[in-house]
This record gives C-alpha cells, sequence and structure tokens, in this order.
C-alpha cells in the first residue's frame, strides 16, 4: 500500500551525503531503505524512515530541500522471480514505474519493492487483483 | 496629532506639501537655487571652478534653468580623485557629519553634511515615508546598515521627522530582527529588497507567518529591484512593496520615491534638478526617452554636486501621476551601466536573468551569476536555490526545469547559459546591496 518516502536535494560534492544522514541518527531516527538518484553535479536521496513526520521536520530545520511523497511498498519472496511476477502484473495496462528500489525485510526471507507510480491507485488495484502482497505503514 | 489608523491611500499628509506646488512655482525655486548652488560652488570648490573657467563660464551665465545644460559633468573619479575632502565646500566647523561609499574599487567616496543639508535630508526623507503612506503613530523597523552607510540615519532621522516610532536594529541578526517585527508590531520596514528576501525566507523556516503581523509596508531600496520581485514580496507578505531611490553622493536615500500609485519615482525636485543624457556621449535627451540620470544637488551646502552622472539608467516620465504631485517622476532603475556584464561581446544586466527566473513558476530569486573563461570563451553559469515549489523527486524534472531555465535565458539574453541547481540557503545571503555576480574572468 502507500507509504510516505523522503527525497532530498543533495549537491554532489563530498560530504554531502553524511549531513542528512547525521541529522537523522541525531534525532533517533531510523532509516529503513534509500536509494540515491544521480546525475552529475547533484542528486536525489529517497529514503523510507521510521517516522516521516519528525524526519522531513529536522532535515528542514537542518537546511535541507526535503519533498515528502506517497509510494507503493510491495513484499515479494526474496528469490529469483519475485520482481518478474510483480511487473507481470503491470504488463499491458498503461501504468508506468518512474522509478523503484528494494530493500531486504523481516528475517531475510522477503524483499520490499517501493515503487514510484504515475497513477498508483491503478497500480495499486492491479497487484491486488493478481494477489500480490502489499506493505503497510506500520510493518515497516 | 493625526489618528493612528487612516487609510493609507490618498491620504495627503502635511509634510508632502512641496510635491504638490504649481510647476512654475517650483521652476523659480529651482532656478534661484541653481544660481545659488553653481556660484557656491564656483567660489569653494577649486575643481569646479577651474572647469568652468576652462569653458569660459561664470555663474551668472546661469540664466535659465536650460543653463544648466552648459555645466560639465561631475562623475564619481571625481570624488575618489579628491579624496577625502576635495570637494566640501563648507569648512570642516560647519560640517556635523561624514559618510562613505563601501568601496569596493580602492579608497571609499567621502560625503559630507551641514546641519542644514541633515535638515533637508530628514525632509525629503519624511516625505519619502509620507508618499508610501506613513505617519505618526506608525512603527518603523530600520532593518538599512547604521554606520558609514547613509540608508540607516537618512531612514532613521526621516522616520523622526514624520513622526513615526523607529526601531533602530540596523541590518542583520535576523532571527532577532522577525523577534521583535512579531513582539514590536512595526507596521513598516525599511531595508534592501534582497534582504527583506531573506527575511521572508527566514520568516519561513521559523514558521512565522508574515501575513499575520500588522507589517503593511516596505520601503526598499539602494540596489535596483525588478517589478516580478516586488510582486513576489506582495503575494508572500500581503504587505506594500515601495521603491526608494537616492545614492550616497547626492544626499543618500530621499532623491526620490513612489506614492500610493507604484508607477514610478517622484524625484524631490525642489532639492534634485533631473536631466536624462545619452551615456556615450552626454547629450541630453527629450523629456521620455531612456538614458543616464544625472542629478544636482539645488541645496546641498557642504558637497554640491553638479550634474552629477549616476550611471543609473532610466526615463522621466512625461504624464502626471494620478496622486496629484506635481514634481516629477522617473521609471524604475532596473539596471546600472556600471552592472553592465559583457559576456562574449553581449551586453548582459543581472536584472535581466532576475526578470527570467521571477517569470518561471515558483523560483524565488536565489541566485548567483557565475562568469569563467575557458580555451578563451567566455562561460556564464547560472545557480539557482531549488525551492519547495520546483523540487521533485525525479531527476527527470529537475533536469527539465534546468533545460527550461536555461532556454528562457538564452532566449532573453541571446546566449548559452548553464543552469545549475543548488541546495536551499548555499548562495552567500547578503545583507546589504546582494552581490549577485562572481567574475573569474581573469585572462
Amino acid at each position: 500500500m502507500k507509504i510516505t518516502q523522503l527525497s532530498i536535494f543533495v549537491e554532489n560534492k563530498p560530504g554531502r551525503l553524511a549531513a542528512p544522514c547525521r541529522a537523522l541518527a541525531e534525532a533517533g531516527i531510523n532509516i529503513r531503505a534509500l536509494s540515491l538518484a544521480d546525475t552529475q553535479r547533484y542528486g536525489i536521496l529517497r529514503m523510507i524512515v521510521s517516522d516521516p513526520g519528525t524526519a522531513q521536520k529536522v532535515l528542514e530545520q537542518a537546511g535541507f530541500m526535503v519533498k515528502a511523497t506517497e509510494v507503493v511498498a510491495v513484499e515479494v519472496p526474496d528469490r529469483p522471480g519475485g520482481l518478474a511476477q510483480i511487473l507481470a502484473a503491470l504488463e499491458n495496462t498503461s501504468i508506468n514505474i518512474e522509478f523503484m528500489y528494494a530493500f531486504p525485510f523481516g528475517r531475510g526471507e522477503n524483499a520490499v519493492l517501493i515503487f514510484r507510480f504515475d497513477n498508483p491507485d491503478a497500480a495499486i488495484k492491479q497487484l491486488q487483483a493478481a494477489g500480490v502482497s502489499m506493505i503497510m505503514r506500520k510493518e515497516l | 496629532m493625526m489618528p493612528a489608523a487612516q487609510p493609507a491611500q490618498s491620504c495627503f499628509h502635511p509634510t508632502s506639501a512641496l510635491d504638490y506646488i504649481p510647476r512654475p512655482e517650483l521652476e523659480r525655486l529651482q532656478l534661484q537655487r541653481l544660481r545659488a548652488i553653481v556660484a557656491r560652488a564656483y567660489e569653494r570648490v577649486p575643481l569646479f571652478q577651474s572647469r568652468l573657467k576652462d569653458r569660459g563660464l561664470v555663474p551668472d551665465d546661469i540664466r535659465s534653468l536650460s543653463d544648466v545644460a552648459k555645466l560639465p559633468f561631475m562623475v564619481k573619479a571625481d570624488l575618489r580623485d579628491t579624496y577625502p575632502f576635495g570637494l566640501f565646500a563648507s569648512p570642516m566647523q560647519e560640517i556635523v557629519r561624514l559618510h562613505a561609499s563601501s568601496g569596493t574599487t580602492g579608497k571609499p567616496i567621502v560625503v559630507a553634511y551641514t546641519n542644514a543639508d541633515v535638515d533637508v535630508w530628514s525632509s525629503v526623507m519624511a516625505r519619502s515615508f509620507a508618499a508610501c503612506g506613513l505617519h505618526e503613530g506608525d512603527i518603523v523597523q530600520n532593518a538599512y546598515g547604521y554606520g558609514l552607510f547613509t540608508g540607516g540615519l537618512g531612514a532613521h532621522y526621516g522616520a523622526e521627522r514624520l513622526g513615526a516610532t523607529v526601531i533602530p536594529v540596523s541590518v542583520g541578526n535576523t532571527d532577532r530582527q522577525l523577534m521583535l517585527l512579531s513582539d514590536f508590531g512595526a507596521t513598516a520596514i525599511c531595508c534592501t529588497p534582497t534582504y527583506f528576501l531573506h527575511l521572508i525566507d527566514r520568516a519561513s523556516v521559523l514558521g512565522i507567518d508574515l501575513r499575520k503581523l500588522p507589517l503593511r509596508a516596505g520601503v526598499f531600496g539602494a540596489e535596483p529591484w525588478t517589478e516580478a520581485m516586488r510582486r513576489r514580496i506582495e503575494e508572500d507578505t500581503r504587505i506594500k512593496a515601495y521603491d526608494i531611490y537616492g545614492l550616497s553622493e547626492i544626499i543618500g536615500p530621499g532623491v526620490g520615491v513612489e506614492c500610493a500609485c507604484q508607477a514610478g519615482l517622484h524625484i524631490f525636485e525642489d532639492h534634485f534638478c533631473v536631466e536624462i543624457v545619452e551615456p556615450e556621449t552626454g547629450r541630453l535627451l527629450p523629456e521620455g526617452e531612456e538614458g543616464e540620470l544625472v542629478l544636482t544637488t539645488l541645496s546641498k551646502q557642504a558637497m554640491p554636486l553638479i550634474r552629477y552622472r549616476t550611471r543609473d539608467i532610466t526615463a522621466l516620465v512625461r504624464e502626471p501621476c494620478e496622486c496629484g504631485r506635481t514634481i516629477r517622476r522617473i521609471r524604475r532603475i532596473a539596471r546600472r551601466a556600471d552592472d553592465m556584464l559583457i559576456i562574449r561581446g553581449i551586453n548582459v544586466f543581472p536584472s535581466q536573468v532576475e526578470t527570467v527566473l521571477l517569470e518561471l513558476e515558483g523560483t524565488l530569486p536565489h541566485y548567483q551569476i557565475i562568469l569563467t573563461r575557458e580555451r578563451g570563451l567566455d562561460q556564464m553559469e547560472v545557480q539557482v536555490e531549488v525551492t519547495s515549489e520546483v523540487f521533485s523527486d525525479t531527476v527527470g524534472a529537475l533536469e527539465a526545469l534546468e533545460k527550461k531555465l536555461a532556454d528562457a535565458m538564452e532566449r532573453v539574453l541571446q546566449i548559452r547559459v548553464q543552469v545549475t541547481l543548488v541546495e536551499p540557503r548555499t548562495i552567500q545571503r547578503s545583507e546589504g546591496k546582494a552581490k549577485r555576480v562572481i567574475d573569474r574572468r581573469q585572462s
């Protein structure tokens, strides 16, 4: 289901990644997953954290440009074919994946996939119909 | 005493009486003062006397206002060449105040005031505030720098003369500025427009809603700013943002100011004579044509400046103002001749970059132009801070934004510009005049 992702604008300079992570650590916020999209000059740090509301405030006060967006979290068995099964459910639809990343979940038997869809509601319906297991915020 | 709460629009303040003087009477007064100031400068300022002699002129040759065009120009270099006191027309015993410019290149320029000059300065500043709808009972937070810079003390004396309450906070210490703004309930603020943008930014970080404060007017000057910047300030804070004009050489702030119509700046012509000339030739231009503003101080005792080339580009407005003032207006100054950058042989003004940034939705004008030279070719980079309005979590959207900005700038400037998004609050904030350009083209 939909969970909150925080995106942070970081310039592509040595040490720029450490500062937001330090700010979150000092506030006792756990980073569950992260991905970095980069260009030559800057990057977008995307994170799933334990307390997105507080995390956003902490990061903004530390001077970062932060945006909260809704992404879809899906649980798949951590074995070959896990992702292919999800993507199959979206084949032949007009739903577009803008980006995605994955991290292990639970005792390592499953993985969580984070998707940013252009049409999240349609995607959720499609995935539910295919019997894919969604993850709620509190489970993370 | 006037009641504290009255409509700002169209109210007539007694201090503004001279703003409405009939033109013939004004011109009589101007001629009388012009003749007196030329005679004074001739007698007391050797540089001025020798220049008149070179042209075979004597003060008595000034018989009408149009004769001012016979007189030689004065330029900023004259102030540097005679540093520090060479243009003074009063002995030091009569001079009560010195101010000096920031002097980015070498020695500063020094200006002087007698008691009478401070009195004139206070009165034109009081008239400026009155034109912006201020009056007794207003609380003015004065965030211009106090010190050698003329902004702080000029605004201070003017607001006191008007009968307003002054908070002489000076520039800087932004969090304290915002605390005082909230706690003392200032109804007006004066500072540079750049510094006010910085205050808006900081207020939003601290969660202070400027719209909920009693603040209703801002009197912004000391640097050129654009119409788009005014819209942004007025939308973000719901105050009226007025442009005020002045320069230390002439008197400081209070040479001209906008009225409630916000359609050009009224020049206090009883004290300052206005001409517009062609920057390259110095040829006098007809009313309405754009050129360099030339000012003559008509009443300044300690340091009269005759036909001073301001380097500011503007035009006289021909039509009378709806406010009823008879003193003429100049268009807002969008650029200074000195600000012009020459990049690959093309003239570029920082204000053009600002206009593009502001016209494209949601971009606050925190930017910096960086000029470099690569293999003999000038490169122009514009660094722009990302704002919450434009930040997106997809790379494609940010790259599209950079391209949109670069394309728009290329259309306006006629050269290719590299636009780079940078983190918020990483471009150095100015507390006085903004430093918009970093030129690293030393060959």
